[in-house]
């Protein structure tokens, strides 16, 4: 293990460690601490000037509740609701079907059609912004959710790609051409042997879509205009034009619009972290 | 695998000649599975690239017709100063942000203990990068307000005016820059932490044995086994600070004066402006910034295709 584990230094040092600790992690996030504190503080707090000095009364339950009733965020939670799970949805699902054609199928179109998915996955949005737009308008997707989900869902199919054909490329490939010699139809191979083994890639890529699509903010943008369909991202934005100068309660909104993600993040640590390593782990 | 499948197809034939589906299964199967994704992914990511190409050539407002206009775009844009306002921004996020790699090694070297309650420390580093950008960049305006952030705070503690790095030219993209690395150090971190989970225990005996320590252990043992997540690392970050919308859209939507403006933002910003849309330059501003990337995009497939044969 490197560095040394700090098990075998002096007692000082160990100390010095357990002091470290909690110091570097409240610096780190410092920024955040301050959010949550102007969160839970009654708005006059800001205007006299009590800004980091302790709540002159707390207010979590009434800044909360506050940005509900006076703002769409209900609304706009909703609809980010509506928007991640369908993409997550769609999206894991249609890259088994793809990773497992690129990964277990020896053919002259595998490792380009592979590459053209994980190229697609890094161009910069701007590049497919006009085109997506105006397809958009002329099907009557635009400002819709089906629409919003339609090119999520495709556009995250290439990292999705990427990550189902490395994982199936791992698995044993004597299971499936043993079935195969058994005369089992491909399909049903693909069904009932490679599914229940992937399992832990559709854990962690689902944790993963859910967190990047929940957090988008330039296709909520560029594809929805009102606010029936505006996920909480954007609907933030729109809240710190509409909450002018009251901080407590953009800074309550801002934290509600970031607990979904968080939820999720330390429910499945152990997947989310494995889909960002992208097998960085194995080299 | 050929053979194998040939003989099953036989065998089975034995009884009735098989059809030309049944014989062919293995080289058609790829394509029914790939079907429905490689069509939805022609349609909205491989299709509208080239379609942005195409339109860069044209001046169009979205409603009306097309009128080709050829280079003019592109002679338009190096006459055009915002232009190389944001190609300059950009410079600095590509430099600047690969601190998050140096930044997410040594935090990870710190939290790589055993000690109780570790976990949660590194759950809680990890943390900013799963919030959303947007909520970055509203914490970090916060931050940075003169008159009540912590950066307000801190200046005026030591009896000096607290600047306004918002509202600064010169320091405005290095106050979102400096935004934008908290959530990259902490992926960073999260992939050497996953690394260095993973370095050869033998390894490091030895070079203990050969008295190698510190910086010298973990320059020449260390970093080497840790290659696969410099890379990852690396391609991340560079993606991301050629990216980076969401943070100048929250923080300064490109202002003061254009000053923090970037390519990505520049694009958006004039085509859908206000003043009327203009489709054909916005896409020749999305075009070189895809050229940039493309060299990056062309790096990352020349890795992983001399993987795939070795």
């Amino acid at each position: 293990m490197f560095p040394k584990p700090i098990e075998h230094s002096s007692a000082g040092v160990r100390t010095g460690y357990q002091i470290m600790l909690p110091i570097a992690l409240f610096i780190w996030l410092l920024p955040l601490l301050a959010i949550v504190l102007t969160s839970i503080r009654p708005g006059g707090d800001i205007n006299a000037g009590n800004v980091f000095g302790w709540p002159s009364d707390f207010q979590l339950i009434e800044n909360y509740t506050a940005v509900f009733t006076q703002s769409k965020a209900g609304l706009y939670l909703w609809n980010s609701v509506k928007i991640t799970i369908p993409t997550v949805i769609l999206t894991v699902g249609l890259s088994c079907l793809t990773g497992y054609a690129l990964s277990v199928y020896r053919f002259k179109w595998a490792i380009p059609l592979f590459f053209i998915f994980v190229a697609g996955n890094f161009v910069p949005f701007q590049i497919l912004m006009v085109p997506v737009r105006d397809l958009s308008v002329n099907t009557g997707l635009y400002n819709t959710v089906h629409g919003l989900v339609l090119f999520h869902a495709a556009f995250q199919l290439g990292f999705c790609t990427l990550f189902m054909r490395n994982f199936i490329k791992a698995l044993p490939f004597e299971l499936i051409e043993s079935a195969r010699i058994e005369g089992v139809a491909e399909f049903k191979i693909f069904w009932y042997l490679v599914m229940p083994l992937v399992k832990p890639a559709v854990a962690a890529l689902s944790v993963l879509i859910f967190t990047f699509i929940w957090n988008d903010y330039f296709w909520a943008t560029v594809l929805i205009q009102g606010d029936h369909a505006l996920p909480i991202t954007a609907g933030v934005k729109a809240l710190n034009g509409q909450f002018v100068s009251q901080w407590h309660l953009v800074s309550a909104a801002s934290l509600l619009a970031a607990v979904p993600p968080v939820l999720m993040f330390f429910a499945m640590q152990k997947h989310f972290i494995a889909g960002l390593t992208l097998g960085a782990t194995k080299g | 695998m050929t053979t194998a499948s040939g003989n099953a197809a036989t065998l089975q034939g034995s009884a009735k000649p098989p059809s030309w589906l049944h014989r062919n299964r293995i080289k058609l199967a790829p394509w029914f599975f790939l079907l429905p994704g490689l069509i939805f992914f022609s349609v909205y990511v491989i299709i509208p690239i080239f379609q942005s190409i195409w339109i860069s050539l044209f001046a169009w407002d979205g409603l009306g017709a097309k009128e080709w206009v050829g280079m003019a775009n592109y002679v338009e844009l190096i006459d055009d100063d915002r232009f190389y306002t944001s190609l300059k921004n950009n410079l600095w996020w590509l430099v600047l942000y690969m601190l998050a790699v140096p930044a997410g090694l040594a935090i990870a070297l710190f939290l790589n203990q055993t000690v109780t309650g570790i976990r949660f420390y590194k759950s809680m580093f990890f943390f900013p990068f799963v919030i959303s950008q947007v909520v970055v960049g509203l914490i970090f305006s916060w931050f940075y307000n003169p008159s009540f952030g912590v950066v307000g705070i801190v200046w005026e503690f030591f009896g000096a005016t607290p600047p306004s790095i918002l509202g600064d030219e010169d320091l405005v993209t290095f106050g979102i820059i400096f935004a934008g690395l908290w959530p990259q150090i902490a992926y960073c971190m999260i992939l050497y932490l996953t690394g260095l989970n993973n370095v050869s225990p033998d390894q490091v005996e030895a070079g203990r044995l050969d008295n190698a320590k510190g910086w010298k252990m973990l320059w020449y043992i260390i970093l080497p086994q840790l290659k696969p997540a410099t890379f990852i690392a690396i391609v991340v970050t560079v993606i991301g600070a050629l990216r980076s919308f969401d943070l100048i859209a929250i923080m300064t939507q490109g202002g003061p004066y254009g000053s923090s403006n970037v390519l990505a933002y520049f694009m958006f910003e004039t085509a859908l402006s206000e003043y009327g849309f203009r489709y054909g330059y916005g896409s020749a501003i999305a075009t070189v910034l895809f050229v940039i990337m493309l060299v990056y995009i062309s790096f990352f497939l020349w890795r992983m295709y001399q993987d795939e044969k070795g």
